[in-house]
């Protein structure tokens, strides 16, 4: 019987799981997973699992009976530990192999460590339950990072009645999506009394505060690090599956014979853009597990399998802002707010590059106004992809 | 049997992708984006792209059970 290893059981493992049934695959699938837990979805986790409309079970992705239909071997709490892609094994914590003919690697990423005793991250249950209990009214909260993690859990903190400081270096996700929205956003939060400090550096900080370049101190009762992640790849090091900043895959999502590679963790070459990517978005999550799980049917199939072209898709929520993102809106400098205005707090922003439309952003966008430019990315996303001739 | 859609509508993120998929099922609502479901009994014949909406809904609002 064949047998498909999947490592991560988390959106893209999940969707794999899925695909590979819905394709009609009836062979033995592992689902090995290094949580306690069934799969759970992480957006909600900065959003209502902080304010505390959702419980625990309102996260998960699938009900038990949802999951015991893909007749799959769900490992839970276990962790992989190594590959060997010449032999085909997996090696989990404990030193049992699971020999595979297809392996699919949904491993996501982790936060990334800063230096600082006893900072607080923000990545999955544990860390969202830990959190919650110490957002308490009138606790000061110092978030480093201002990217959509810290400009999330700023929200959410401001909005159980914390004083939070939100520290932002110059080269933060929202700064990088342009001068509109960190504008728009900056503006948001301080509305919303949350003390922002940019383009600051924190030249020391640990559970009990910050020191900033220029001498000033702030001291914290809560201090969470949101500086961003690594790829979570430290168990295929000498696996002989290639690695650059997440697992290395052509178009179709193959890294190797026989392996595969979706989600957070997963570096492919997107034709829709003419070049490598790594896409820490959830969508790409489910869209990517999926699209892995076809090309690796096809590949033990004896064919391959097709490019996975994607036009990234985001949102994130803030006090009571709305913000869409479908497509490349990163460290482009030509950038244009095309409908709506910053004053009425709702406005698309076009980014382009060498005047072609690879992006927009939606701040509380309506979808008749932001489908039509939707559509637009979509289209010139598909006009690069066409072979020419 | 007959299959039935539920959408778990405070999940839902406005994706998009139930109509990329499903576009005879499933569409937005106008002012924030949010899924509508246009026929909660599909027909047999939009089952498969349903399936797909199911398994590629970023927020796991949607299932389809059979009732
Ligand atoms: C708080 C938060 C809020 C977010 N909000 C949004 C949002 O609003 N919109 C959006 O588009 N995206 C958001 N994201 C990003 C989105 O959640 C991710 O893109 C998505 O979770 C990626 O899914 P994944 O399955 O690829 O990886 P992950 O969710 O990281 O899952 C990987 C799984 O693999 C497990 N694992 C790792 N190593 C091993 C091993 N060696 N052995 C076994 N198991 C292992 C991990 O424990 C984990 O369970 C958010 C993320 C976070 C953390």
């Amino acid at each position: 019987m064949t047998r498909i290893v999947i490592v991560g059981a988390a959106a893209a493992g999940l969707a794999a799981t899925e695909e590979l049934r819905r394709s009609g695959f009836d062979g033995a699938i592992t689902l090995v997973g290094e949580e306690p837990h069934a799969p759970y979805d992480r957006p909600p986790l900065s959003k209502q699992a902080l304010d505390g409309s959702w419980d625990a079970a309102r996260l998960r992705l699938r009900s038990d009976s949802d999951l015991a239909v893909l007749n799959a071997t769900f490992l839970s709490g276990r962790r992989a530990v190594a590959a060997d892609a010449a032999h085909r094994t997996v090696t989990l914590d404990g030193g049992e192999e699971l020999a595979y003919d297809g392996l699919v690697i949904a491993t996501g990423v982790k936060p990334l460590r800063v230096d600082g005793d006893g900072l607080l991250t923000l990545r999955t249950l544990e860390d969202a339950e830990r959190l919650r209990s110490r957002l308490q009214p009138g606790a000061r909260v110092i978030i480093v990072g201002a990217g959509f993690l810290g400009t999330e859990l700023a929200a959410a903190a401001a909005t159980r009645g914390c004083k939070v400081t939100l520290l932002d270096s110059c080269n933060s996700l929202l700064a990088r999506l342009g001068s509109p929205i960190s504008r728009h956003v900056a503006s948001l939060h301080a509305a919303h009394g949350v003390d922002v400090h940019s383009r600051v550096r924190v030249t020391h900080v640990d559970a009990a505060g910050a020191e900033l370049a220029d001498g000033e101190y702030l001291a914290a009762d809560v201090v969470v690090a949101c500086t961003g992640s690594v790829a979570t790849t430290w168990w295929l090091e000498g696996s002989g599956i290639p690695l650059d900043d997440g697992v290395l895959c052509a178009a179709d999502c193959s890294a190797t014979p026989g392996i595969v590679a979706a989600g957070d963790v997963a570096r492919w070459f997107n034709p829709a853009y003419g070049r490598l990517m790594r896409v820490e978005h959830r969508t790409n999550a489910t869209q990517q597990g999926a699209h892995a799980a076809r090309t690796l049917l096809a590949e033990l199939d004896g064919g391959r399998g097709d490019a996975y072209f994607s036009v990234p898709y985001a949102w994130s929520h803030q006090f009571d802002t709305r913000i869409q993102l479908h497509g490349v809106v990163l460290d482009s400098d030509d950038t244009e707010i095309v409908a709506g205005s910053e004053a009425d707090g709702s406005f698309i922003v076009a980014h382009r590059e060498q005047d072609r439309l690879v992006g927009i952003i939606g701040v509380n966008a309506a979808l008749r106004d932001l489908r039509p430019w939707q559509q637009q990315v979509y289209a010139e996303a598909a006009l690069l992809t066409a072979p020419v001739g | 049997m007959t299959a039935r859609i539920e959408l778990d509508e405070p999940r839902c993120v406005a994706s998009g992708l139930c109509v990329m998929v499903a576009p005879d099922v499933f569409d937005q609502r106008n002012d924030d984006g949010i899924a509508i479901v246009l026929s909660e009994e599909p027909a047999d014949e939009t089952l498969a792209g349903v399936r797909e909406a199911v398994t590629l809904c970023p927020a796991a609002a949607l299932r389809l059970v059979t009732v």
